[in-house]
Formats: structure tokens, sequence, C-alpha cells
């Protein structure tokens, strides 16, 4: 993550399976103005895979995944 | 984005377990922004009939997948057992308990959030006249159609899958 990377809003799905992480970032993305970030966390194991391949079905830009202790963090930005 | 792209599902199954499916897909595909529609038939109309979708269910007879009630014990509910009556709703809440751990929504509030989503619910009319569903025992919102129209739907269809 480059270091002046500007996270607008933080949203905790931590303890959500498939599909709801994905069902709620697709509705958290839409209240952000197009090219803000969002950072979101999960622990679903699937979430990785499944954020990669959301961000690629909707445009939004995926800019960096870390997982720390079972914990991943992932930034997007809204793409349109 | 290119256009956009659509999934097209059946739902033919009302037992508790298999009911997750569709809805799991079709919240999935509107999340990634696709034109989705569920076709309800047969046993799937449980799904959308609001005096019983509050109350699928899941058998444990003949069903070797079900988890062995007791972790630590690790024996099978044998199939005998399962038809003392009583046993599918035992079955059912340890089920529905799996799914509150895991904080999945009840299946009224997938189709719910479904709805929500603009996914399309189809309700097959054939079925309701072969099992005599009346269109006021249904959710709000529902469809009526035949197989014609989701043929039609499904034909300009990315993924079409049959649950």
């Amino acid at each position: 993550m480059s270091a002046d990377l500007v996270v607008d809003k933080t949203v905790d799905y931590k303890g959500l399976f498939c599909p709801m992480p994905i069902v709620k970032i697709a509705g958290a993305i839409k209240e952000m103005e197009v090219g803000q970030v969002l950072e979101m966390l999960a622990d679903d194991p699937g979430s990785k895979a499944d954020m990669q391949a959301w961000t690629r079905q909707t445009g939004h830009q995926l800019l960096d995944v870390r997982e720390e202790g079972g914990v991943f963090k992932f930034h997007v930005r809204r793409k349109s | 984005m290119a256009e956009k792209k659509r999934l097209a599902l059946v739902a033919s199954k009302g037992s508790l377990d298999q009911a997750y499916s569709p809805l799991i897909l079709a919240t999935t595909a509107a999340a990634m922004g696709w034109e989705v529609a569920v076709f309800f038939t047969f046993f799937g109309f449980d799904i959308i009939n609001k005096k019983r979708m509050h109350a699928l269910k899941v058998s444990p007879i003949g069903n070797p997948a079900m988890p062995e009630p007791i972790p630590a014990i690790p024996m099978k509910v044998p199939n005998f057992i399962g038809t003392i009556p009583g046993m599918t709703h035992v079955a059912t809440a340890f089920m529905k308990s799996w799914m509150g751990r895991a904080k999945l929504p009840s299946i009224p509030e997938f189709v719910e959030m479904a709805k929500e989503m603009g996914v399309r619910l189809i309700a097959c009319a054939m079925t309701m006249g072969v099992m005599g569903i009346d269109e006021k025992d249904l959710i709000e919102g529902v469809e009526l159609a035949g197989a014609t129209a989701f043929l039609d739907f499904a034909a300009d269809a990315d993924v079409t899958l049959y649950i």
C-alpha cells in the first residue's frame, strides 16, 4: 500500500460469511463518491478470491489486499 | 462497463439446505451488477410462499451428509432414529443454529434482500395450478410466468443453473 493512500471510509464485515461481505460492500460502495477509497475488513477465508472476482466484475479497483492474523484488509477505489 | 451480465436460475427445491443456494447466487450476482431472475418451480415454491418460507425444514432421513449432532462423538444419526416423529424438527433446529452462528440471513430475510437488490422472482404458473397454490399465498412482488418466458430470459443469460 502506498503511504499516501487516503481511506475515506472503513467497513468491518468480520464474522460474516459468503455472500454477506459482497452483498454489503456492493451497497457500501454506492454511498461513496467516484474516486474515493473504501476499506473493508473481513475474516471469511473466501473473501480474498471473492473480492478479486467482485472488483473484476464491477470494474471497481482493488488497490491492495493484506492479511494479518486471519483478517483480510481490502482497499477498493470506486470507479463508476 | 460492457453490457450487464445475466444470471438465470431455476429453484426447484424446498428443503432448508437447498433453498439457500439459489438465494446466495442470486444476491451475489446482483451485488456484481448482474441482471438476475429466479424461476421458482415445484418444491422451490416454498421459498416464496409467505406461509411456508419461515418453516423450511431439512430431513435427517437418507441424508448421509448430515453432520454428527455431537462433534466430539463421531456418530451420525441412524436413519431409524430419523423416522421418530419430531426428528426433522430437531435436525432443522441444528441446521438453523449453524446458520445463525455464521450470521447467515434467514430464508425470508434473504428473499427480501434479493428483492431489494433487484432480483426478479418468477413463479411458475403451471406449478401453481398443479399444487393448488393461490397467488395470494405468495410474497409481494413475484411475477407469474411459464417456461417460455423463463427460456426467453435464459436464452440471453451468461450463466444458467438448475438447483
